[in-house]
């Protein structure tokens, strides 16, 4: 039977629209004191750092007391040769490229996943909630050391690929670099970063979809629509905050992933979280490795700020 | 109101049974729908006239029974094949699509060209009225506008049925009257046969030219809504429809015009008699409207009359409703038209009033 409660078309009433008094303020602010002192704070020196000269074991003050005046010793030579260095430039790329490939991997297989979860039966939805929310309840490192066993000669996902005959088609694609060699590729690693952070994909999928107001659908169907059209036209477009939101919550931290491309992947692999990694423990050079961290900050700005126009604009819209 | 219905069923739903479980949502309903009519389906929250509205767009399949478009059975068939389309209780507009987009989505399906769209959407918006609205978005217009959207939509394909899921359910009291009246116009200068469904007496005896009651999965009546009203065919149908005084009775003597009949209080009530029902008489109802009350016993008080006791008397605006007292201990319900301002003849309460009514208000009912 339909029940008597309206599509959520009108705009919020007045009463409706919450009021931020005094109280709500304080509140509010203090996730804005935690982002100042632990996020733009430490942006701040790590930008100050980049700039600095290194000495033997800190780097040197930017700030100087000399010849009695206050002289700025800085030095945007890293910057320069971020740009010049290939090694550089093609690990920022491949970043990107990785973080583009898993996120486009945990829509596809996400998406279905949180379809079918949002149509199950009202009483399943919770199981199937705590079942994708299982693995966080065991430490990230071991399941990637799960994973690593699992794709080593000794491993059964190895045997099955292997014993398919999948691995000579997925050398001859790129994916890994001779057939039988599955561990320390490009395969493993992007396996293991959809394994990850597929769950980040699915959690706002669902939540956009659960909220689907199924007579859209059947309005459509009742206008012609097939329902795979309905589902293009329809489904995909309504459920638009829920894929940006997933999205970014994949894409973002794969950019400046360490743990997975340094147990899973190879050297072809190399991304910017690694050289980071190396300039600082490696080479003790400080003001590069910032700089490469202020780079990469700026890469994830970019998509950042695109997703709150977006969201900001969903704001005046429909809820 | 559109014309009396000729020969030939346009619409035929034929034995349709629905059972969830078990329960029988729609038991065994039969209806005929003629072409460019407005039927109403009239009945309370649970009686099955939604799901049988769902049945026909093609959103549930009936569990027996055939529904006739034409002479073609619909059941079997998806929704997006039926010719006919609906107009949802809550709109159901896409959000994501523009008022413009939104009346052009089923054309855009039928694979028209995108001119053809453009000028054929403009037209229904023009219909509607709301042409200057096409490029905003459906969060961003008021009730009534979303419901011409709505309906500018369900025309756009120009089914052959159009089916109204409580169409002025969602619309204030002053609005809906307005909207009822354009509601009619524009479907009947389309021209096309529309099924409504609704719980609201006015919207169904208003709107439509034809109706039936519904309960509990069953048809009760079918008839024009003054068929309905002033010959229900049951006790049910007199107490569904409006209000009703209900006087058992017991049959004294019949001729071929007239049906003699004693109740509690009136020893002889005199009633013209209607088409043959079948059974034994044993109800006489009486619409509140038709008794005439005065202070002053009628002429011939033994036929029709009975004297009460003023017990209630509620000023309704138009009308007063008054509760009469009889020696039996039942109350007769009348309502008395405010015809003057200054109604100074007008029995007040606890004052002693005569009830009385011609022989062609009462109705005969025989279950």
């Amino acid at each position: 039977m339909s029940t008597t409660h309206p599509t959520n078309n009108a705009p919020t009433p007045a009463h409706k629209r919450v009021r931020t008094g005094r109280g709500g303020r304080w509140v509010v602010g203090v996730p804005y004191v935690w982002l100042v002192a632990f996020f733009l704070l430490p942006f701040i020196v790590v930008l100050k750092i980049s700039v600095s000269e290194m000495g033997t074991v800190h780097p040197k003050d930017l700030l100087v007391w000399k010849d009695g005046g206050l002289q700025v010793m800085g030095d945007l030579g890293h910057f320069a040769a971020m740009a010049a260095d290939p090694i550089y430039l093609g690990s920022a790329l491949r970043s990107v490229q990785y973080a583009a490939i898993t996120t486009v991997l945990c829509l596809a297989i996400g998406y279905p996943f949180a379809y079918f979860m949002a149509r199950a039966r009202k009483s399943v939805q919770p199981l199937l909630l705590m079942l994708v929310m299982l693995p966080f309840w065991i430490s990230f490192l071991l399941r990637a050391y799960a994973w690593k066993g699992l794709l080593s000669p000794e491993g059964w996902a190895h045997d099955l690929i292997v014993g398919l005959g999948l691995d000579t088609l997925m050398a001859w694609l790129g994916m890994i670099p001779a057939p039988g060699q599955l561990m320390n590729t490009p395969f493993s690693l992007v396996v293991g970063m959809v394994y990850t952070y597929l769950p980040f994909m699915i959690l706002p999928l669902y939540g956009t979809l659960s909220k689907l107001d199924l007579r859209l659908l059947e309005a459509a169907q009742d206008l012609g629509a097939t329902p795979w059209v309905t589902f293009w036209r329809v489904t995909v477009p309504m459920s638009q905050a829920g894929i940006i939101a997933g999205s970014m919550l994949v894409f973002i931290p794969c950019i400046g992933e360490y743990v997975i491309p340094e147990l899973l992947g190879g050297p072809e692999t190399l991304m910017i979280g690694r050289v980071i990694w190396d300039e600082l423990f490696f080479n003790n050079d400080w003001p590069r490795a910032s700089a490469l961290a202020v780079v990469m900050i700026l890469m994830v700005i970019v998509p950042l700020a695109l997703f709150r126009k977006y969201q900001a604009e969903a704001q005046e819209g429909p809820r | 109101m559109s014309p009396q219905p000729t020969v030939g069923a346009f619409l035929r739903v034929e034995e349709v049974v629905k059972s969830f479980d078990g329960t029988l949502a729609v038991d065994r309903v039969n209806l005929e729908l003629t072409q460019g009519e407005i039927f109403a389906l009239l009945g309370s929250s649970g009686c099955g006239k939604t799901t049988l509205l769902r049945m026909v767009a093609g959103f549930e399949q009936p569990t027996s029974g055939r529904l006739l478009l034409e002479g073609r059975d619909l059941v079997g068939l998806p929704p997006y094949e039926r010719p006919l389309n609906m107009m949802f209780q809550s709109y159901a507009l896409f959000p994501h699509l523009s008022v413009q987009d939104n009346v052009g989505f089923g054309l855009k399906r039928a694979g028209m060209p995108s001119a053809e769209i453009a000028t054929r959407v403009e037209a229904l918006l023009k219909l509607v009225q709301l042409s200057r609205l096409a490029q905003r978005k459906p969060h961003q217009l008021s009730g009534g506008q979303q419901q011409r959207v709505a309906l500018a939509r369900s025309l756009a394909r120009q089914p052959k049925l159009l089916l109204l899921d409580e169409p002025l359910g969602a619309l204030d009291r002053k609005l809906r009257e307005e909207t009822r009246i354009e509601l009619v116009h524009i479907i009947q200068q389309v021209g096309v046969t529309c099924l409504m469904v609704t719980h609201d007496q006015e919207e169904a005896m208003t709107m439509a030219s034809r109706m039936a009651v519904m309960h509990e999965g069953r048809i009760l009546q079918i008839g024009t809504p003054d068929e309905i009203y002033e010959r229900p065919s049951s006790r049910f149908v007199a107490d569904f429809i409006g209000n009703v005084n209900l006087l058992d009775a017991r049959v004294q003597s019949t001729t071929e015009q007239h049906w003699s009949l004693s109740t509690a209080d009136v020893p002889h009530v005199l009633a013209e008699r209607g088409p043959a029902t079948a059974g034994t008489p044993n109800c006489v109802a009486l619409r509140p409207e038709k008794i005439h009350l005065s202070r002053q016993p009628p002429e011939q008080p033994q036929v029709n009359a009975v004297k009460g006791v003023v017990r209630e008397k509620a000023y309704c605006g138009s009308f007063t409703q008054y509760h009469l007292g009889l020696p039996s201990g039942a109350v007769l319900k009348a309502a008395l038209t405010n015809v003057d301002r200054t109604a100074q003849s007008d029995p007040a309460l606890g004052e002693e009033a005569w009830a009385h009514w011609s022989s062609t208000a009462p109705v005969v009912l025989t279950r």
